[in-house]
């Protein structure tokens, strides 16, 4: 335990805290370093200022067991590599292609990065006990990973309870930069909306304007959001929407809710499951034929909006030919993604996944704001996040919206690879979608950012 | 089978405050001295305490003390939320709520005994914990879990005028605010009160009751007692007990969520129980310890540590011992907690408090024929 | 009546496995006493035992694609193909059903080894005791197998011949929208035939009245002369393979994970204690009454009603049931009550 780098900012507050601490148990200081104020660049000390060490240290906070701990493992190679890269070892990735960049490869603001790693185990408590372990113990100045949104949530309102940053790992649901929005939570990850406003023309244009679509949901908070951006969207198509069904997550057999959809004269019918759920899901709807069936004269079509490579694998052969959106897949060609996908082919030996990706982003993102800012005082790099416009991270132009700190970046739709040349090439780019198409409103979702200073 | 004095006990009680309130400075080595896992040791040694009262006293086993865990942690929210930030009614009425769906689900459940007891609990808290996660999500709010918002009401504060803050207010007791350190003392406070009156539970003539209904509750029916309100009332306290944690939860970590309530959870609590000690006083909070300890340090070393560690010895051996010692911290901390749990119960019968009081027995044996178990039974007696 | 028809389909396929998966644990906990937290475990063990015949028979020759050269990606093919072709194919195709061949030593010597190795030791310990030691083994055998396989599931495609769904409406004389997957159907076949192996097992062999006569009165039948520790290692061994063969065939339904002996743990015991502790025609019957149960309260029509009755449904069933008879719909008096 060290308290050199548990600094309190003088408050009235953080006083009483630190004197009602101190009073309770002046033995508790009294074996280590005693805590000091010291004065930082920015009058007002911080929460574990790096001070004058020589390193700063960042928390991976990822589900390393549970049902996502495979996407949590991919995560974490994607931050080891990013720690790599910000002190200079290796290739440089991604150093290289962002535009503009005020990285130097010699670690953040001349410290040489640390890290270290956490299990959220995909579940609100552990996640925030861990991130407390990083923040009260290790001293971390940003933490990041994640891979839901329950989780994501509740670990960026403890973000801002603590004035540490958070950057969100994968986490989809509108929420997360919506009413839930904070001011230390960045997302780089695309949302539900989203998702609906890439996936509709690409609908259009598969399936045409006179669809009826059957929803089945995984009943929390992500699965409604889902489905209500997809039905806003495909009944602006002119689609009808004959049910929405929730499910109870981690259901395993989905049967008694798929065959209800074979009676009900739908012709399209859309998952919004994730994970575990979704290959379940699609894998049983797939095994009662629905694919093979023809209703209302038209192909019966099945559609899972949000996908990953990883879940791909899982539904094996089922995933063939159905449509959905990711945030990235690892064959773009753009400058940025090759080199995001050749250091970490090299240094892995396969290529990264959508969730490996936005984490590695994340840190580089959360690195260059430091280097902006010129300290590591979190308002100012809040500051030099917020409205940051930025090219070469694999998703063409990009921009940080200030007002709820959502990224806006090209989104793409892709479509299960029908023949895939490799083990790896399992989903085919159906359309690069446009920055313009996916935004929107930031205050279509209401929710309050919070204050710079906590 | 214990030479419980008051004396004695008064130098267990003595001891054990002492330990509880040193615990940052002699977790220290260990790298488990930082406030939210201090308080996590504490509340949850205060929820195998409340557990133990039903489980080690009568032999009832119960899968669904989550349950009253997440019902304690709701009301404690809604309390900030609708009332005041105070922790003095959040505690009050979290206690009293899961008090109540104790009574409630502890009237139906205790109708049975054995194995159906245990199935109608998990029944309860499975329940509660999908209901909690979908439909009754405007109470909960799912799977995000329940939060404080800005715009909260705070009915009470807002009456006395306490001044609004650009932020959301802290939780406090009397202006102390409960994170850090303060938070977890006010923690480990409640939980020496929790031991104390647990231990006087223990041996009072109710709780010589309850012991009897576990080793022989045909007899006790026998001579024409009704166990039933012994039982449930035995239930109850550590229901209320579960909801004391649950709102304690709440208060060092102002958020709510489902997952508290399911079987997991409920089964954590068994586990801590039986590793330490069941029946026994201080088991269900050493059992506590050790679990939360795994989950928060183990998981956290990974090959990086790992390397810094063993970083003295020659390469090849560093790597060697990195790689198979990997496989048991970070990601695979479940696989070194399913051994423990193994070979605790394989070599250690009574959990490990029986572990300490055979070493002690040895030590004293070895000076002269001594028979002293400072801390309470250690037999097990069988129960179902 | 359609979608009244397929719930009842629904009912029974979910019935039969939930059937199955009981029935190994009754065997188990209802008959040796132990309170099997690693039963779960034995069902994922059994899903694996597919997987890893999945994996033996589809090693491949791999093709380096040129085209990628930050890593090495390859198109496989399996060996099995290209030197048998089209027979090589078909037995790939058939690795579901093959590994029963596989999954039944395998479970066995699982079964025994578990059984000698540990659980013996624990027959006369508290329960809460086998809890530990169970779920503690439970967690290692899980971990190896994450290990080994990862925690992404694993597709498990069924055989051709029984993917696709069989057209019962016009069988039953209900129109073409009643149809069902042959997998299920066989599943459901499958579970009948394990069911009635088990059950004529018990019933009609000598060894079978032992083990039954045991289960009333172990003493008695020790005092007779017969080994009955050794016939419920056998039994153990039994139960061991029913789980995991349950769990080979129900892996073209849910594709494995190292998790999914948790997931189906604690629905294994609701069924097995709905139905009755130390009856084996109990846990059969629980299992069918929950999975019917279950598929009728997933009617949207239900659902309308009663929102959130499928999420609980099974654990009200499991209440109302023991609350109307206290030891469950065929339990014998005085096993594991105390």
């Amino acid at each position: 335990m060290t308290n050199t780098t548990n600094k309190f900012k003088l408050s009235r507050r953080k006083l009483l805290t630190s004197a009602a601490a101190a009073g309770a148990g002046a033995a508790v200081f009294s074996g280590a370093t005693p805590y000091s104020f010291v004065k930082g660049a920015y009058a007002a000390d911080f929460r574990n200022d790096p001070g004058s060490q020589s390193f700063v240290k960042l928390g991976f906070n990822v589900p390393q067991t549970g049902a996502y701990a495979d996407e949590g493992a991919d995560e974490l190679r994607a931050f080891q590599l990013a720690v790599k890269h910000l002190n200079g070892e290796g290739d440089g990735g991604m150093l290289n292609t962002l535009k503009p960049s005020s990285l130097k490869g010699n670690g953040i603001l001349g410290k040489k990065v640390e890290y270290v790693t956490g299990d959220t185990q995909t579940k609100s408590d552990a996640a925030r006990a861990s991130a407390k372990r990083m923040i009260e113990k290790e001293g971390v100045t940003m933490f990041s990973g994640g891979s839901s949104s329950g989780v994501a949530i509740a670990v960026q309102s403890l973000a801002q309870e603590m004035g540490i940053i958070f950057m969100c790992g994968l986490t989809h649901s509108n929420d997360t930069t919506g009413k839930d929005r904070r001011r230390y939570g960045f997302r780089h990850f695309f949302n539900a909306y989203q998702s609906g406003a890439a996936l509709g023309p690409v609908l259009k244009d598969e399936m045409g304007t006179e669809r009826r679509a059957y929803h089945l949901t995984a009943d929390y908070t992500w699965g409604w959001s889902q489905e209500e951006s997809i039905k806003n969207t495909t009944e602006g198509l002119g689609w009808e929407t004959v049910n929405t069904v929730k499910t109870p997550v981690g259901a395993g057999d989905f049967s008694q809710y798929i065959t209800p959809v074979l009676n009900s004269g739908a012709d399209v019918l859309i998952l919004n499951h994730y994970g575990k759920d979704m290959v379940n899901s699609l894998t049983q709807a797939v095994q009662f034929g629905l694919r093979d069936k023809q209703v209302n004269g038209k192909n019966f079509e099945i559609i899972v909006p949000l996908f990953s490579r990883l879940m791909a694998q899982g539904a094996g052969e089922n995933i063939k030919g159905i449509l959905g959106s990711t945030n990235w897949n690892w064959t773009l060609q753009d400058a940025g993604s090759q080199a995001f996908v050749k250091s970490f082919g090299q240094e892995y030996g396969f290529p990264p996944s959508q969730a490996a990706h936005t984490c590695y982003v994340q840190t580089l993102l959360y690195a260059n704001a430091c280097e902006m800012a010129g300290t590591f005082y979190p308002p100012e790099v809040i500051k030099a996040l917020e409205d940051f416009e930025f090219d070469g991270m694999g998703n063409g132009p990009t921009l940080y919206r200030g007002e709820d700190h959502q990224c806006f970046k090209d989104v793409l739709v892709v479509r299960g690879n029908a023949n895939p040349s490799t083990q790896f090439d399992l989903l085919e780019i159906v359309q690069q979608v446009p920055r313009s198409q996916v935004e929107y409103d930031a205050s279509i979702f209401g929710g309050e950012l919070g204050p710079y200073e906590v | 089978m214990i030479t419980a004095t008051p004396r004695k006990d008064l130098i267990l009680m003595a001891i054990f405050t002492i330990a509880v309130l040193t615990m940052p400075i002699w977790l220290a080595p260990i790298g488990a001295s930082y406030p939210d896992l201090l308080q996590r040791f504490a509340i949850f040694g205060i929820f195998a305490i409340g557990f133990n009262i039903l489980f080690g006293l009568t032999g009832y086993l119960s899968f669904g003390h989550a349950a009253f865990l997440g019902v304690g942690s709701y009301t404690a929210v809604w309390s900030f939320k609708l009332l005041s930030m105070s922790v003095v009614p959040a505690i009050i009425f979290g206690v009293i709520t899961s008090g109540l769906f104790a009574v409630v689900i502890g009237y139906i459940s205790l109708r049975r005994s054995g194995i159906y007891f245990s199935i109608l609990t998990l029944a309860f808290a499975q329940m509660s914990y999908n209901l909690a996660y979908s439909v009754l999500t405007p109470i909960t709010n799912g799977e995000t879990g329940l939060q404080l918002a800005l715009d909260d009401p705070r009915s009470l504060d807002n009456l006395v005028g306490v001044a609004a803050t650009e932020g959301i207010p802290p939780t406090n007791f009397f202006g102390i605010e409960m994170s850090g350190y303060s938070g977890f003392y006010f923690c480990a406070v409640l939980m020496i009160i929790g031991f104390y009156i647990s231990m006087r539970i223990f041996r009072s003539p109710f709780g010589m009751m309850l012991k009897a209904v576990k080793s022989n509750s045909n007899r006790m029916s026998y001579t024409g007692l009704n166990m039933r309100p012994y039982t449930l009332t035995a239930f109850v306290i550590s229901g209320m007990y579960a909801g004391l944690a649950g709102s304690l939860m709440a208060v060092t970590d102002p958020l709510a969520g489902a997952e508290r309530m399911q079987w997991t959870a409920s089964g954590e609590v068994v586990l801590m129980t039986i590793l330490g000690g069941v029946g026994t006083l201080i088991g269900p909070v050493i059992g506590a310890g050790v679990i939360k300890y795994f989950e928060n340090i183990f998981s956290a070393i990974n090959e990086n540590v790992l390397q810094g560690i063993f970083s003295f010895l020659p390469e090849f051996l560093q790597d060697g011992v990195v790689a198979v010692l990997g496989l048991f911290v970070g990601e695979g901390w479940h696989l070194t907690l399913g051994l423990l749990f193994m070979l605790i119960v394989i070599f250690l019968p009574g959990g490990l408090v029986e572990g300490f009081s055979r070493i002690i027995d040895r030590i004293k044996n070895r000076s002269k024929n001594g028979e002293a178990d400072p801390v309470g039974s250690a037999k097990v007696q069988p129960g179902e | 009546m359609d979608a009244f028809v397929l719930q009842i389909l629904n009912g029974l396929d979910k019935g039969g496995s939930y059937a199955l998966i009981a029935l190994g644990l009754t065997l188990i906990f209802g008959t040796l006493g132990v309170v099997n937290f690693a039963h779960g475990a034995l069902f994922m063990l059994g899903a694996f035992c597919a997987v890893t015949l999945k994996k033996i028979l589809t090693i491949s020759k791999q093709v380096k694609d040129e085209n990628i050269t930050f890593f090495d990606a390859y198109k496989e093919v399996p060996y099995l193909e290209l030197w048998w072709g089209e027979t090589g194919t078909t037995i790939i195709d058939f690795a579901v059903p093959l590994s029963i061949l596989l999954a039944i030593p395998v479970m066995l010597l699982v079964g025994l080894a578990m059984e000698r190795g540990l659980i013996r030791f624990f027959y006369k310990r508290t329960h809460a005791e086998q809890i530990l030691v169970t779920f503690g083994l439970a967690i290692v055998l899980q971990e190896i197998v994450k290990a080994f396989f990862g925690a992404n599931p694993v597709p498990m495609p069924p055989p051709e011949l029984l993917t696709g769904s069989a057209d019962v409406g016009s069988f039953l004389g209900l129109g073409d929208s009643v149809i069902y997957p042959w997998w299920r159907l066989a599943y459901l076949v499958f579970a009948g035939i394990i069911i009635a192996a088990v059950f004529c097992f018990l019933r009609f062999t000598t060894f079978g009245m032992v083990v039954r006569a045991g289960m009333q009165d172990r003493e008695t039948v020790g005092l007779l002369g017969i080994n009955i520790e050794r016939r419920f290692t056998i039994v153990f061994g039994i139960a061991a393979v029913v789980s995991g063969l349950a769990g080979v065939m129900y892996t073209p339904i849910v594709p494995p994970d190292y998790h999914l002996g948790m997931d189906f743990l604690v629905l294994s015991f609701v069924v097995v204690v709905v139905g009755g502790m130390g009856s084996l025609g109990g846990a059969v019957t629980a299992g069918f009454l929950l999975g019917i149960l279950q598929s009728f309260a997933s009617m949207n029509e239900v659902k309308e009603i009663l929102p959130g009755i499928d999420q609980i449904i099974i654990f009200l069933v499991a209440v109302v049931i023991l609350l109307v008879r206290p030891r469950g719909l065929m339990g014998r008096k005085g096993v594991m009550e105390s």
